[in-house]
């Protein structure tokens, strides 16, 4: 089964060649037998999953089956599934069952597919490099000693070993693109409130989108399809019509204007990454599309804004994780206060204890208008300069990250370095535009993502333009087994 | 020295909408713990809140009714604190853009005049759930069945002088916000409460003095006492050169003291930012003013209705318009006998003291407006006398019956036969030769209350039902003929 896409499984149990709960099992064992070198998964929903399964195959029989009935996936840990385990990659909730299912999660059981397990990440999605995980550090399928990127490394991992074909990811400031782009997977960050946000643990609320990380493009639009759409138990999330973001992917891109931004391209660029990039971009442009210099002049501020408003909104979202209803509870609480301290001390790692405090000072009297109030403000002129470009350009191109793939233990020492890794992902976040990743070449065996941004809505678009330029290139049909896994 | 005392009220008003403020769970008081709660009320992850639309319904219609501002943009915050209560440990409240900006109201003093009290703001925001400290031996138990109930927060300006003033501004506000039906208003089952700040100054100086915060004030006797007992102490410190802090004090109504509450719960810095769950509230003027115009006539207007229309006192005409189902009430009783004075006397004396009794309010007392207005109608027609119809009114609060079918079965029917009467006021005289003596040896103006006694033995005799007024003219014809 390994490394085929979503489409040809779709097409393989449509042609009857194998049923669900057969190619749900041999998921399993082969997650079973070969996971343990990338560590891309926290748990298996064997059961769940089986019966899922058999209810996609009973629907199949019945003549009921769409495109995605008896498709195998997995979800980010931060997902709520019902009756199954959902951590967030932290002690904190080690062994919280959720009595609940995720929108996003009950839009895919609904369209049949099966989720087989959890995958790994940064604890509350708070990361790069899926270094900060309770349940251990993810390796990159394509070279062992590189981290998978993050905060959804576990979900990429897990497609790119071909594991899976696809996966659940989340993206609050890259989270989905910058794994994709490190694991040469095609993920994309949707607009925000494109995904309904209900049930999926929350980071920064303002921030957080769900979407795919699959092979394709076509697979990403097949999930997005089914993630996708109104929630009423997500007040942010948007009341509109939801396209079908399959339709446009065969139209051609004559006439097309990308954006490139100086900015992009600056000084922190690896050299080979901007290689890549421009050689991607002049494909593009052979496509029938016409390149066009921009600029976004605030895109430097995006670090220090997000590393404002992420952390403030996390200190307030993750003051429920307190030990008294559900998750870690310390031993032998002397009173109510050391109940929350040691309870919380305990149950978060480092990375979430350092962001609870840099938000809760961000928000403290005093301190309110020099930071979140100041960093809104950025917000709204990073907003501005994208809603300037896009008023000259149809979509954004540039490097997803400024490097490949670093080495696991490289950043763990310095967060600032490790925030410098988000410097392209994190204004699509901080705008709410859609932005997505896929796949454009290697530097020294490590893949490197094309990203492109557009306008609010426009994801049929930006998938149109991945799809298209996977036609002419074969980036994204590469897989580690393909190549010669380093460090193994 | 003479202080001057000011005071500003925080009045929370729990509204009165079905579901909760930001989920789909019943609002309810008594059920068992922990069952009128979703997802959201019990701070689950990934739990998101869904604005409840009636509370902003109900808070521009409040805002409407104390002639305020409304904010068409008003945002919601959250409040972060730990507490066991708070399952997200934070409340979404609002901060810096309320639902409902600046407005006032007037209260009546007791000279009759009348003061306008300023409104600073009304803000929406989700209540609290209740630990339970003596349930559980050694453990705190947590009933999040209040979580997220929706509350509105009535902030009033400085504007008090005396604790009297508080109640009357506190119960106008209390007439307003049942009299709109955005709160049931019940004080005891804390569906309005209020917190005092109070502070005193020396006649005549502007700068105001350190104020304390009195927490949790839910009946209106107790406000009263609350502000009188805080005011004595800040008095006692100030006259003996010490200072007061600013500090947020229990009011112990056991022991009609003051006192602060533990530091630990006051020090908090909340850190408000926007909540990023829930949008901005976005209004325009039309929804603002199609909610104007469902208005009902609010307690001012129709407290001034009472007294131009119906020839009311002041007093009756404010008691009576003091909540909307009292005035709805009263109302029905004068539209049945036609007669405003007597219906006033009987709903705010007779039956009022039933309500007191039973700790009742009027929409459940068991004696209908038409039954009453019935039972003035008898009185009216001298069908009975006050007696009579005090029996009846105790016979239809106990038990169901028609008023002419009571006074039937009871024998109530007052005898207005002047001759009979006549013979049992001839009896009366004859059999208290002692007692006659004495009214003809008294002096005239002292006269009147000697009469008293022999009303009292012509009644009766009669056994209650002879018509007081023709006794009570025959009794004084016949005695002042003796003297």
């Amino acid at each position: 089964m390994t490394h085929k896409t979503l489409v040809q499984i779709s097409k393989d149990l449509a042609a009857g060649r194998y049923s669900s709960r057969e190619i749900t099992q041999d998921i399993i064992a082969d997650i079973k037998a070969r996971d343990s070198i990338y560590n891309s998964f926290i748990s298996l929903s064997e059961d769940l999953a089986l019966a899922q399964a058999d209810a996609a195959d009973a629907s199949r029989i019945a003549g009921d089956a769409g495109i995605l009935t008896g498709v195998p996936f997995a979800h980010k840990d931060l997902f709520c599934t019902k009756g199954h385990a959902t951590t967030a990659a932290s002690k904190m909730l080690e062994n919280f069952v959720p009595p609940y299912e995720s929108t996003v999660g009950q839009r895919l059981l609904s369209a049949g597919a099966v989720c087989v397990g959890k995958t790994n990440m940064d604890e509350f999605a708070m990361g790069s490099s899926n270094e900060n995980s309770f349940f251990g550090a993810v390796k990159n399928p394509w070279d062992l000693t590189a981290v998978p990127g993050g905060s959804s490394g576990g979900s990429a991992a897990a497609v790119a070993a071909g594991l899976v074909p696809a996966a659940t990811g989340t993206d609050t400031g890259g989270s989905i693109r910058q794994p994709a782009s490190f694991c040469n997977l095609t993920g994309i960050k949707p607009t925000y409130g494109r995904v309904s946000r209900f049930g999926i643990i929350a980071y920064a609320s303002s921030l957080d989108q769900a979407g795919p990380l699959c092979q394709t493009a076509e697979d990403a639009a097949i999930m997005l399809n089914a993630m996708a759409g109104f929630d009423e138990q997500d007040s942010t999330s948007i009341q509109q019509a939801t396209p079908d973001f399959s339709a446009d992917l065969n139209l051609p891109l004559q006439g097309l204007k990308v954006g490139l931004p100086k900015e992009f391209f600056g000084p922190g660029l690896n050299s080979e990454v901007a290689d890549c990039i421009m050689m991607a971009v002049k494909k593009i442009e052979a496509l029938g599309a016409q390149i066009i210099d921009i600029s976004l002049p605030n895109l430097e501020l995006s670090i220090p804004a997000y590393y404002v408003i992420a952390p403030s909104e996390a200190s307030s979202n993750l003051s429920r994780f307190d030990g008294v209803r559900y998750g870690y509870r310390c031993d032998q609480p002397k009173d109510l206060m050391d109940l929350y301290c040691r309870s919380r001390a305990e149950g978060f790692g480092t990375e979430v204890k350092r962001r609870i405090m840099v938000g809760t000072y961000a928000l403290s009297e005093g301190y309110y208008d020099a930071y979140y109030v100041k960093a809104q403000r950025i917000r709204r002129l990073i907003k501005d300069d994208f809603t300037r470009a896009l008023s000259q350009v149809d979509v954004i191109m540039g490097p997803v990250a400024p490097t490949p793939a670093f080495n696991l233990g490289s950043n763990t020492k310095d967060p600032v370095a490790m925030y410098l890794e988000d410097i392209y992902t994190l204004s699509a976040n901080m705008a709410g535009i859609p932005a997505m990743s896929t796949p454009a070449g290697f530097v020294n065996g490590r893949p490197v993502g094309l990203h492109i941004m557009g306008n609010y809505f426009a994801e049929a678009k930006l998938l149109n333009i991945a799809h298209q330029y996977q036609q002419v290139t074969d980036w994204h049909l590469q897989t580690p087994t393909s190549n010669q896994i380093k460090g193994a | 020295m003479s202080w001057e005392i000011v005071i500003g009220l925080e009045i929370h008003v729990q509204l009165a909408t079905k579901s909760k403020l930001f989920s789909g769970a019943k609002v309810g008081f008594g059920a068992e713990p922990n069952t009128q709660t979703t997802l959201v009320d019990l701070g689950m992850p990934g739990s998101l809140p869904v604005f409840n639309e009636e509370a902003l319904r109900m808070a521009v219609t409040f805002g409407t009714a104390i002639d305020a501002e409304i904010g068409k943009h008003s945002v919601f915050a959250r409040k972060n604190y730990f507490y066991p209560d708070s399952p997200k440990g934070y409340q979404t409240s609002q901060m810096d853009h309320p639902i409902v900006g600046m407005g006032h109201l007037d209260i009546q003093l007791e000279d009759g005049s009348t003061k306008r009290i300023g409104v600073t703001r009304a803000h929406l925001e989700e209540d609290a759930g209740k630990s339970l400290h003596d349930d559980f031996d050694g453990m705190t138990g947590i009933d999040l069945n209040r979580s997220s109930t929706p509350l509105l927060e009535i902030v009033s300006e400085p504007d008090m002088r005396s604790a009297k003033e508080a109640v009357a501004y506190m119960r106008k506000m209390h007439a307003i916000v049942t009299t709109i039906g955005i709160s049931d208003g019940n004080m005891a089952e804390g569906s309005m409460r209020c917190d005092a700040n109070v502070s005193i100054r020396p006649k005549g100086q502007q700068k105001l003095g350190t104020r304390a915060e009195l927490k949790n004030i839910n009946s209106f006797r107790f406000i009263e006492r609350a502000i009188n007992v805080e005011v004595e102490r800040q008095i006692d410190i100030l006259e003996d050169g010490g200072k007061i802090a600013q500090e947020t004090r229990l009011y112990d109504a056991d022991k009609n003291e003051t006192r602060p509450m533990r530091s630990k719960e006051e020090a908090n810095d909340y850190r408000y930012f926007p909540c990023p769950d829930l949008l901005p509230i976005k209004i325009d003027d039309a929804y603002i003013e199609a909610i104007r115009h469902t208005l009902p006539e609010l307690p001012d207007q129709r407290s001034a209705r009472f007294m131009s229309q119906l020839g009311l006192s002041q007093y009756d005409a404010e008691v009576l318009s003091s909540s909307r189902t009292l005035a709805d009430y009263f109302e029905a009783v004068v539209a049945v006998c036609n007669d405003a004075k007597l219906s006033a006397n009987w709903v705010t004396g007779e039956l009022a003291r039933y309500m007191n009794q039973h700790n009742l309010e009027i929409d459940a007392a068991p004696v209908s407006a038409t039954q009453l207005g019935q039972l003035i109608n008898r009185i009216k027609d001298d069908t009975i006398n006050g007696k009579g119809a005090k029996t009846v009114l105790d016979e239809l609060w106990n038990q169901a019956g028609e008023v002419d079918t009571i006074i039937a079965t009871k024998g109530l029917k007052q005898v207005s036969d002047i001759g009979a009467i006549e013979n049992m006021v001839d009896d009366v005289i004859a059999a208290n030769s002692k007692q006659v003596q004495q009214y003809v040896d008294a002096e005239v103006e002292k006269r009147g209350k000697m009469l008293g006694f022999f009303m009292g033995q012509v009644m009766k005799a009669s056994q209650g039902s002879a018509n007081p007024g023709q006794v009570n003219g025959l009794l004084k014809k016949k005695l002042d003929a003796l003297c």
